[in-house]
């Protein structure tokens, strides 16, 4: 076989190769959407994260505005300390409600924002003072129980 | 009775030693590949010669076993998951089982069989024929001029047809789940793009197949150069070249598994 219709032959399956990583990167991948991007970071407290892991999607309103960065424990107040990155393009009044939710009922958690009124916004750095921790499954049955079972005399 | 305990005590360790002297031995050959490879990277068409018989010759077979690969997850991923009601992840699973196992194991398996057997059984022929002995003769280097060439083709040439492997058992599953079963086009694609990390998933599936295609081909260019010089000689170094490389892919595999997948 000839030089050039080897190279030619090399040179397809180069190139072959580069766009189907470009596909993967592109198509299958996040590389679009989470790329670059300027974020700030915000600091959470709860009681209990539940399922939460780092990565998972912050949202506002069902939109992506975010990730979890970090969780530590705070060994003072007991408490989960949960980074977040927040996009720069985003901001938030300092009222803000961060709550941990599920997506549907056997699905990932995220933080879900629910903005409040206040004219101030929140800058990097501050923490959300308002949250709702996670809901477990076994407390809200044991609390439910409960409530069946000291309601049952009165009838 | 002492004889037998101590002759199999003898078998035993021979056999330990003999073992750890082949590792040692293929450690060295690798590091006289690496030194020895500048030719190879100044007269790039050694390399580019290789990477027609090593790249574009599999690149049929990676083609087709992938779009299969992808197609059987679309189905079976798809008749597992509509039982708990959500067919809609199919994307994920389809894409996260390509591109983080699948795609690299898969096709470093077969670029093992396809391309480093016929690495082995070239290079095991030429040890037999003698024709490396006729290159040392002409102070050619046989490593530099031979085996390296076709060692780093090899190295690049796994990355390369790892992700073709991913891309196209993706459409694959792109195939039978949207255009054959109706799985949701848009929930197929956006939720694969929401579940698939560049840097965690993906480039660490490239990272996968980098190592496997060092390990594959330095197997093979070892095991073809220290080949017996006989017709027996080169089958079984081909054939220990397809066992040894597929033990050392999926050994491999679970450890860089362990190493990039765990938390999160």
């Amino acid at each position: 076989m000839s030089r050039t219709t080897l190279d030619l032959w090399v040179g397809f399956f180069v190139a072959l190769g580069l766009a189907a990583l470009l596909f993967l990167a592109l198509k299958v991948g996040n590389l679009t959407h989470s790329g670059g991007g300027e974020s700030y970071a915000l600091q959470a407290r709860f009681g209990n994260i539940g399922g939460l892991k780092v990565r998972a999607p912050v949202k506002s309103a069902g939109v992506v505005v975010g990730r979890v960065a970090d969780i530590r424990f705070d060994p003072e107040s007991y408490q989960a300390l949960v980074t977040l990155d927040v996009e720069a393009r985003y901001q938030f009044p300092r009222d803000t409600f961060a709550t941990i939710n599920t997506s549907g009922l056997l699905g990932e958690q995220y933080i879900g924002f629910e903005v409040g009124g206040d004219e101030a916004l929140l800058k990097a750095g501050d923490t959300i003072k308002k949250t709702q921790d996670a809901m477990v499954l076994e407390k809200l049955i044991s609390q439910f129980m409960y409530n069946k079972a000291s309601e049952e005399p009165s009838k | 009775m002492l004889d037998t305990l101590r002759g199999a005590l003898t078998r035993l360790g021979w056999r330990v030693t003999s073992r750890v002297q082949r590792l040692g031995q293929a450690s060295r050959f690798l590091v006289a590949i690496l030194l020895g490879s500048g030719t190879a990277w100044r007269r790039f068409s050694l390399i580019t010669r290789e990477l027609y018989y090593t790249g574009v010759l599999s690149l049929i077979i990676i083609l087709v076993s992938g779009l299969f690969v992808g197609m059987v997850l679309g189905l079976q991923g798809y008749d597992t998951l509509q039982r708990y009601g959500s067919s809609s992840a199919l994307g994920v699973l389809v894409a996260l089982s390509l591109v983080r196992e699948l795609g690299p194991v898969v096709s470093a398996l077969l670029f093992a069989s396809r391309a480093g057997s016929a690495i082995t059984a070239e290079v095991g022929l030429m040890r037999a024929t003698e024709q490396l002995s006729a290159m040392e003769m002409m102070a050619v280097d046989p490593v530099a001029r031979v085996v390296a060439p076709r060692f780093w083709a090899g190295v690049i040439s796994m990355p390369l047809l790892a992700a073709l492997f991913s891309a196209i058992g993706v459409f694959g599953g792109y195939l039978v789940g949207v255009v054959l079963i109706g799985v949701d086009e848009g929930s197929f694609w956006s939720q694969m793009q929401s579940a698939v990390d560049f840097r965690l998933d993906i480039v660490n599936g490239v990272i996968k197949s980098f190592v496997f295609g060092v390990l594959v081909s330095w197997i093979a260019v070892f095991e073809g150069f220290h080949a017996a010089p006989s017709a027996e000689g080169v089958s079984a170094a081909t054939t220990r070249t397809v066992v040894t490389s597929a033990l050392a892919i999926l050994a491999s595999d679970f450890v860089l598994t362990a190493f990039m997948f765990t938390g999160a």
